[in-house]
């Protein structure tokens, strides 16, 4: 192989695990805008919505198949399904929480976190589950580089997800609320925007991106394990900081920056693959110390 | 209905009194000494009754509050999320394990150098985050203990996956310490030292200083206080603690593993101190010997036992934020 022909097979890793990341940072980054909470728990919300994804592709499969059709009506009742678990999560250990110190609700999201993990762990026995779907490998081939549809189609479905989010939250009175909400909590409620509501409106469009991601994440490496929430939670955490937190662009740009990085930077001699995650959270303390507001982020620091 | 209203109100009494009661012995000088020697006493003779598997539960208890007490600095005094914890303690255990296996320096040296790694390590990860809003500390910490774990299970000098084996034990007064009663007595003592210096450090100045940027960082600042300096402090006082307890750690197994120092290590400790009561030593103290002795006690749960302690964990931030421990009337 070239090294042009690398390069260009690791653009095209990268970019999907990129999209990935990007998934799973808008939920945080969403969250975080609104109520200035660390959502520990969101990379394992990423992890149940794989699992649900697969037990109702399991369900359906017989009648619609394991192709993209299959996938895809998995896919969208993972989202709602996830989704709802989000609301739920919020109203239940969330709310009661946002007048406490920082601190209790930041344990109190950790521990959501451990019960989300551990009951994952418990029900499948800390086993890997095969994600088995029938997409076939026929791919684009250009010169040593092989790109398949399923990586293209991955890619293809972030994009079509994130241009519904921006049109929503540009285009709707609900999207409006939200960033009204995210500026002014108190001056919101006074104009009577219900802000509960739009909250967990927030969770639930949070959670049922990083279902999507799941479900993808699923199709992508044929398995997933209850485990998988826990890096991507802190990369997704990453990525939401280098692209700003709090920015909705800024997480899925930053998304996208850190698989490029990631892919690249498992290239790099000495730095072999068992480093990548490494290499990611390097990122993340230089980027905190140099650049905490990321590259579209606002330049004030709020301080604690 | 009423009648509800009415039992619960008599429960309320009721279980007020109870701890006003124990409030009032505990708190008469004389008593709190009476019930410190008990203890100690029931401590040094306990060893003449029980059995090595009750030497080695409670040398696992004692060293579990002597980490819960060094995180408790972090989290209790300072109120910043630390969720690698884990790391300090791994950094202590590989320099003991890494200085005394392959170049033979002996044990009590190396308790030197693992403080110099722990500060320096807790230099590197806190100075720049603590600046920064405390959420960040959190995941910053998160991502340090999985840096931690990996780089000890890929670098050569730790021995890799399989980890560090032989090392040495550590001789005191011409006695190897081997046996488990030695290590009972050792953590021992390592807990008492931890409860005397958290004693102290609550009481100064700079206890004073951490319980004022818990509670108003603004108003901290603008009474002179130098906020990063005071967080940092508690930050690298917590990592030494985790790693002189990790030097121990080291010579009581004489072989560690990357594996020991997982993500559930940090939250099991950041459980001990959050059960008993953040900030309080003896709600801490409880804390951590709860998290050892609960498992031992309900085996069935075995399977369950890190799901059981999320719940629990979850439960007291939303009933319970003071811990099972509560605040004494003051």
């Amino acid at each position: 192989m070239s090294t042009l022909d690398i390069l260009l097979q690791q653009l095209a890793n990268g970019l999907i695990l990129g999209s990935f990341y990007s998934l799973v940072a808008l939920g945080y980054t969403m969250v975080y805008g609104i109520i200035m909470l660390l959502n520990f728990a969101h990379g394992d919300i990423y992890m149940v919505g794989a699992f649900l994804g697969l037990a109702i592709l399991t369900t359906i499969g017989s009648v619609l198949g394991f192709g993209w059709g299959g996938i895809l009506a998995a896919m969208c009742c993972s989202m709602i399904i996830t989704g709802l678990l989000g609301v739920l999560i919020q109203r239940v250990a969330y709310v009661p929480m946002l007048s406490a110190p920082r601190l209790s609700i930041l344990i109190t999201a950790l521990a959501v976190s451990m019960v989300l993990y551990n009951g994952a762990m418990a029900i499948t026995d800390g086993e890997y589950r095969a994600f088995t779907v029938d997409l076939g490998f026929e791919g684009i081939e250009m010169g040593a580089v092989f790109i398949t549809y399923t990586q293209v189609a991955l890619v293809l479905a972030t994009a079509v997800l994130m241009v519904t989010l921006y049109l929503f939250v540009h285009r709707t009175m609900w999207g409006k609320a939200m960033r009204a909400i995210a500026i002014d909590k108190d001056a919101c409620r006074l104009m009577g925007i219900n802000v509960n509501a739009v909250i967990a409106l927030t969770f639930f469009v949070g959670s049922a991106l990083a279902a999507a991601a799941g479900v993808m994440a699923g199709v992508y490496y044929g398995s997933i394990h209850f485990f998988m929430g826990f890096v991507i939670g802190l990369k997704a955490f990453t990525s939401a900081v280098i692209g700003g937190i709090g920015s909705i662009p800024g997480a899925m740009l930053g998304g996208l920056v850190l698989g490029l990085l990631e892919a690249f930077g498992t290239q790099i001699p000495f730095i072999g693959s068992e480093w990548k995650d490494v290499f990611a959270f390097a990122i993340l303390i230089l980027l905190l110390v140099f650049r905490p507001t990321g590259i579209l982020g606002k330049t004030e620091i709020e301080r604690m | 209905m009423g009648g509800n209203h009415q039992d619960a109100a008599v429960a309320e009494l009721s279980t007020g009194g109870l701890r006003n009661r124990i409030y009032d012995i505990v708190e008469v000088r004389r008593n709190r000494y009476a019930i410190y020697a008990a203890l100690t006493v029931g401590v040094m003779l306990l060893p003449a009754f029980a059995n090595n598997y009750v030497m080695e539960v409670f040398s696992n208890a004692f060293f579990y509050v002597t980490l819960c007490l060094g995180l408790n600095i972090v989290v209790g005094y300072a109120g910043l999320l630390d969720l690698g914890y884990a790391a300090f303690f791994a950094v202590g255990a590989y320099t003991t394990g890494i200085l005394t296996s392959h170049f033979h320096v002996n044990f009590w040296l190396t308790i030197p150098f693992a403080v110099g790694f722990s500060i320096v390590a807790g230099v590197i990860i806190g100075g720049p985050t603590l600046r920064l809003r405390s959420d960040y500390l959190a995941i910053v910490t998160l991502g340090f203990g999985e840096i931690v774990r990996i780089a000890a299970r890929n670098l050569k000098i730790t021995g890799g996956a399989s980890g560090l084996i032989g090392i040495e034990r550590p001789v005191l007064l011409g006695l190897e310490l081997s046996r488990i009663q030695h290590y009972y007595f050792v953590f021992f003592v390592l807990a008492v030292v931890a409860i005397l210096i958290s004693h102290r450090l609550q009481h100064s100045r700079l206890g004073r200083a951490w319980q004022y940027v818990r509670e108003d960082e603004d108003a901290a600042e603008a009474m002179g206080i130098n906020r990063v300096a005071v967080k940092l402090y508690a930050y690298i006082i917590g990592a030494i603690f985790g790693g002189v307890a990790g030097c121990f750690f080291a010579a009581k197994m004489t072989a560690i593993s990357p594996e020991t120092f997982q993500f559930n290590q940090s939250v099991l400790i950041l459980l001990g101190v959050v059960l008993g009561g953040m900030g309080k030593i003896p709600g801490v103290i409880v804390g951590g010997l709860v998290l050892v002795l609960f498992p031992e006690f309900f085996r069935q749960f075995e399977q369950f036992r890190l799901l059981v302690f999320a719940v629990v964990m979850l439960v007291i931030m939303l009933y319970r934020p003071q811990g099972i421990w509560p605040e004494s009337r003051q």
